[in-house]
Parts: structure tokens; sequence; C-alpha cells
């Protein structure tokens, strides 16, 4: 029981850091990036090449991946997103899920169609039991709710006590406003896409062991981000937050009490939130 | 001008066309369809690499005609499997389609060969139904239910009586649950639990543990073999080795293509399969040597020995009708025997469907390197799914 609770809870915080990049660049700037999962699978192969081929170890992966996907989210939001921010919302649908299908394809072609299989280091693949065996936690997974609170809580902090965190909300609320005030929109713009896009790599490096990594993993997760989003709301961090715990854990424990119906708990559980609160479970009063 | 321009092209290709005629008289021609890219693009390397190995070990002339290997890619959608092989058939004019690396692939095509009388060598797919939906389907890979079967005969006697059956939730993984549930059973074990995974599963630990709770004695696992790996992992992961439940599955778990990737976890592993490239015999040590040497250090999997027998099957017939095609051809390929780098194997001529040895292997490290080692034999299982 315990158990179940600690995988759903485990596995709801890395759906959080694959996601919170997806829900603040589409609060901020109702933009909708199907392509963000493409993101994460960057993320993900460049740590299965560095392990690999150049042997750095686990831990320094982890930023890397961090870094290498920000600075692609980065490149591609100058010379590509940009363009796209004025445009309709079908259009922004259809280039952005045209680029999912590129990096589907380009990485099919480079690194070839298998699943990826990296080596944890030691101290990461153990376990521990406790009260006999009602509460066991696979060491790799309290590692992955360690790292992602810690990102949640800083990320939170960044936005709330920060200057450049009082900027992006200005910029989120009224875009027109703030950049009349001397906010530089179109760079925190260009930041915040980074650093969501980031996020989204370093859960697809954490995500890699759990979730398994193949050219595939922009669109077969594309679908479970959208939940998060949808169910969270895109005016905090602390809605997909909630919202990727609570699929995690209804995920995991449908699973586990009611295999017959395997994974369609969690779009039950979806359309059940949605009819009751269709702005998502967090949304604040007078937001966009 | 324009008008004289289109009478010449037209004249162009009526005389190309005439040609390609004359020349296919003279060729043999194999037409392989395979996934090569995409999720399955493994398969389609290895058959395709097997397929070539075949002709440069054996020669391209069969029966005084040049065998010509037309290899194309299906993505592994059934609708351009079906649309390729009509194209084959009728433009390139193929005396033999040839591979088929899912079931819907071979099911979508069954109908070609029946209605142009054609030969279908399926290499790959495993369904047991295959060979019924069309006449014209000789199968050189194996079918799920021997090697299910195989496993649930082996288990009981070696101290595994309560299982827990976890597969992935399709065709083949329902095929793999039934037969080795009704087989343990009639052998006097008993299944826990069937547990069915979703294909695109993020996560086996809810399953993984519900395993864990029921306390068996070892779980039996059928998954597409990428997932394999991962699943070994969160096996390995949760402690449940340590909690005493084994795991067993069929062979495709510890597909020697990735076995060596998926590291320590795989160790101790028991499986069944019609091969393995640790295969103790002559014939199988040349195989595997020719094939890595060929394809750069690549290890052949059981995909791979189902190209390799199903080019020799074609050569053998095609030999044997001096390189005619459709009915003879196919007559030619039922009833074959012979030695495959497997072990002995031969094609049922009533069934067209491939009897052979199934081993039961454990995997272990040799020479730093993983291979599932063969240790018990059950010899020339038949498909369980014809016998009813």
């Amino acid at each position: 029981m315990l158990t179940i609770l600690f995988d759903g809870i485990a596995y709801g915080m890395l759906l959080f850091i694959l996601a919170v990049g997806l829900s603040v660049t589409m609060g901020l700037m109702n933009f909708i990036n199907l392509a963000h999962g493409a993101f994460a699978m960057a993320g993900g192969y460049l740590t299965v090449v560095l392990m690999q081929r150049w042997d750095v170890p686990f831990l320094w992966c982890l930023p890397l991946a961090f870094a290498g996907a920000a600075l692609l989210g980065a490149v591609l939001e100058r010379t590509l997103y940009r363009h796209m921010y004025r445009k309709p919302h079908l259009d922004q649908v259809l280039f952005s899920i045209g680029l999912a299908f590129m990096s589907v394809a380009s990485m099919d072609y480079f690194m070839g169609s298998q699943q990826q299989i990296m080596q944890l280091p030691e101290w990461l693949r153990g376990r521990t039991e406790l009260w006999d065996g009602a509460l066991g936690m696979g060491h790799y997974r309290l590692f992955i709710i360690a790292v992602c609170a810690a990102l949640t809580v800083g990320l939170q902090f960044i936005l709330a006590k920060t200057r450049f965190g009082s900027r992006l909300r200005a910029s989120v609320d009224d875009a027109r406003v703030a950049s009349g005030l001397g906010i530089r929109v179109n760079l925190v713009f260009a930041a915040t896409f980074a650093v969501g896009s980031g996020l989204a790599g370093l859960g697809g490096a954490l995500g890699a062991e759990v979730l398994g990594l193949d050219p595939t993993f922009p669109l077969k997760f594309m679908v479970y981000f959208l939940i998060v989003v949808a169910v969270g709301g895109t005016s905090s961090i602390t809605g997909p937050l909630w919202a990727a715990l609570l699929l995690g854990v209804a995920d995991v424990a449908g699973k586990y009490y009611m295999p017959k119906l395997g994974s369609f708990i969690v779009y039950s559980l979806m359309i059940a939130i949605l009819i009751w609160r269709p702005q998502g479970l967090f949304v604040r009063k007078g937001g966009r | 001008m324009q008008k004289r321009f289109f009478l010449r092209a037209i004249a162009c290709a009526a005389v190309a066309a005439s040609a390609t005629t004359a020349m296919a008289q003279d060729k043999f021609k194999i037409g392989l369809i395979l996934p090569m890219t995409g999720p399955f693009a493994s398969t389609g390397k290895q058959i395709e690499a097997a397929a070539r190995l075949y002709m440069a070990q054996n020669g391209d002339m069969v029966a005084g005609k040049k065998v010509e290997l037309i290899v194309k890619d299906d993505t592994s959608a059934p609708d351009v499997t079906k649309r390729i092989a009509q194209e084959m058939v009728v433009n390139d004019k193929v005396s033999v389609l040839a591979g088929f690396g899912l079931t819907p692939l071979a099911f979508a095509t069954a109908p070609i060969a029946t209605q142009s009388k054609t030969p279908l060598v399926v290499m790959a797919a495993a369904t047991s139904s295959i060979t019924q939906a069309s006449p014209f389907i000789v199968r050189t890979s194996f079918t799920l239910p021997q090697a299910a079967v195989a496993i649930a005969d082996w288990a009981p006697n070696n101290g595994i009586k309560k299982v827990v059956t976890l597969v992935a939730d399709y065709g083949p993984g329902i095929d793999a649950e039934k037969y080795f549930k009704d087989r343990l059973i009639f052998n006097g074990g008993q299944v826990l639990d069937t547990l069915r995974v979703p294909m695109r599963n993020p996560d086996f630990a809810p399953f993984l543990q519900k395993v864990r709770d029921l306390k068996p004695d070892a779980v039996y696992v059928f998954v597409p073999s990428g997932a394999g790996a991962a699943l070994m992992k969160q096996f390995a992961e949760r402690g449940m080795d340590k909690a005493g439940i084994k795991l067993i599955g069929t062979g495709d778990i510890t597909d020697d293509d990735i076995l060596n990737s998926m590291g320590d976890v795989a160790n101790g592993v028991v499986t069944s399969h019609h091969y393995s490239a640790s295969h103790n015999s002559p014939l199988n040590k040349k195989f595997v040597a020719a094939f890595e040497k060929a394809n750069n250090g690549l290890r052949p999997n059981f995909m791979a020995v189902g190209g390799y027998d199903g080019m020799r099957v074609i050569y053998e017939a095609a030999k044997a009708t001096k390189g005619a095609g459709g009915q003879a051809l196919l007559d030619a390929m039922k009833g074959q025997v012979f030695e495959s780098p497997r072990g002995p194997m031969f094609i049922d001529a009533q069934t067209r469907d491939v009897v052979h040895n199934i081993y039961i292997r454990k995997v272990e490290k040799v020479g730093g390197q993983l291979y599932n080692q063969e240790f018990a034999t059950i010899k020339d299982v038949k498909d369980p799914g014809k016998a009813r």
C-alpha cells in the first residue's frame, strides 16, 4: 500500500518535471507547444550518449542534459518559435506537432529505433525496506523525488521572490502593460522557454531509466503532459505539481488494484476533473 | 512537339517494359518486405543481414537463374506491407514474398499470396494462426505457443509451481499467456493471477509490485524485446529476486541482439526459445562468426536465424522446381528437412509451419558477454496452436 503510494509519487514527480515547462509556456505565452516532449527526449539521449560513449558520471549528465536541452530550446525559440507567437492556435499546433514528428524521425535516423538502455551507478540501484516490507523504496525513485522536490521549491522561490519572477508574472498577466513598464518581454519569454525546455531535458534524463527512451518518446508522453497541464491549469506551478502527483498516484494505484482497467484510470480521472472544473484544478480567479 | 515527345516517351516505356519482362525470365526474384525503420527496425536489420549472408555463402545463382533480392521497408504498417506486396507481385513479378516482421503485417498480405498463388515465407511473425490465413504461407521463424508450452513443461519439474503471468496486452502476448497458463495448469501448476500490461505502458512498477505481493515462485513474462530490458531492470530494482521470485519467459525478453546491453540484471533469467546465438553446433558457430564479421560485430538473434532459414527454404525449393514459381514452388517448400543454425528443423507439409527443438536456456556470462546458455532440449515441438 505505502509502496504503491511511494511509486506513484515518484512517477508523479517525474511527470511534473517533464510537464512543468509546457505548462509555463502555455500559460505564459499562450503557445501550445506539442513538441515539448522532443526536448525531454533530447535530454534523455544526451545522457545516454554521454554515459555510454564518454563514460561521464550520471550525476554530471543531469546538469548537462538540462543545459543541452535549454540551449536547444533557446536556439529554437529565437529561430522558429518566435514567429509563431502571433499565429492562430491551429498554426501553432500544426507547427509544433510537425516539429515533434521531425524530432522522432531524426532521432530514429541518428540513434536507431531501439530502446536505449543505461546503467545507473551502483549507489542508486539498491532498495530500502521499512516496516517489514510495508514500504519498499527503490533508491533511484527516492533520488527522483528528492531532485524533483528540490527543483519545485527552487522554481517556486524564483517565481515568487525574485525580480525575474515578478517580471515573468507581470509579462504573463499583461504583456503589453509589462513592456510599457520597461520589461523586455521578449527576453523574459525566451529565458523562460529555455528553462522550461531544460527542465524537460532533465526530466527526460531522469526518466530514461523508468519510462524508457526511444525515438517515439515525444509522442508517447505527449498525452500525459497535456493531461497534467489541462488538469493542473497553467497559471502557477503548484497546479501542475498537484495534478502530476494525483495522476501519478492514480495511474500506479489503478494499475495495481485494477490491472484489467489498465491505463484507462488516468483518462477517466481527467474527464471527471474537467467536468467538475473545466478550467483545471487550480486556477486563479481573473487569470487568463 | 509536345505530342511527339509524349509518343516517344511511350515508346521508350514500352521498350523498357518488354526488356524487363525478358529479363524476368532469367531472374529469380525474392521480395523481402521488412520493417526497416520505426520501433521494429532491428527485426528488419537482422533479417536482411541474414538473407544477404545466405546469398553471399550460397551464391546468387539458383537453377541457372540469377537471384535478385528486393528489400522494401514497410515501416511496420499493415496497409503499407500489403501495397508493397502487391507492387512486387504485379510489377516486379517476384516468385516469393518473404519477411513480415509482425503478425498484422503477415495477415494483411495473406490474401495477395492466395490470389496471385505466390508463396509467402514468414521469417519473423510468431502468432500461431498466421499459416492458416493462406494456403501459400510457409513459416521459418517460430510460433509463440511452441516456446510458451516448453517453459510451462519445464517449470513445474523445477520447483516452480505457483506463477503469475505478466504479458503485453496484444495478440502475441495473449497467445503467450493462454498457452502457458493452460499447459502449466495441465502440469499441476497454479497460475495466481494473469496481468496484462498496456502496450504504451510508461512504468512497470505497479504490475511488478502486484506480482511481489502475490508471492509466486516465479513470474512469467512476455513483452516486446525493448520493453523487456526495462522490465528486468525494475524487477531487480524492486528486489524481487531477493524475495525469492524467479523470472521466466519466452526467449523474446532475452533477445540476443540487446542481451549484452541489459547488463547484469538479465543474469540468471530462464527462458525457452528455439534459437540462441550460443547454440552449440559447428553450423551455428560458423553462422554466428560469419554474421558478426559481415555486420560489424552485430550478434545474430532469432530473427536473423528465421531469415537465414527462410532463404534456405526458398533456395532449395527453387532448385527443385528449376526456378518455376507458384504452386510448384510452394510444394517444394513443404516437408523440407534440414539442419539450421538453431538445430534440426523441418517444414511440416500439412501445416506449412516450422517444427524444431525448443531449448530451455539460462542467461550466463561467457567470456565477459551475456549469452543464453541452453541446458535442456524439448525435441521436435510442433505448434500447439494447430493441434486443436
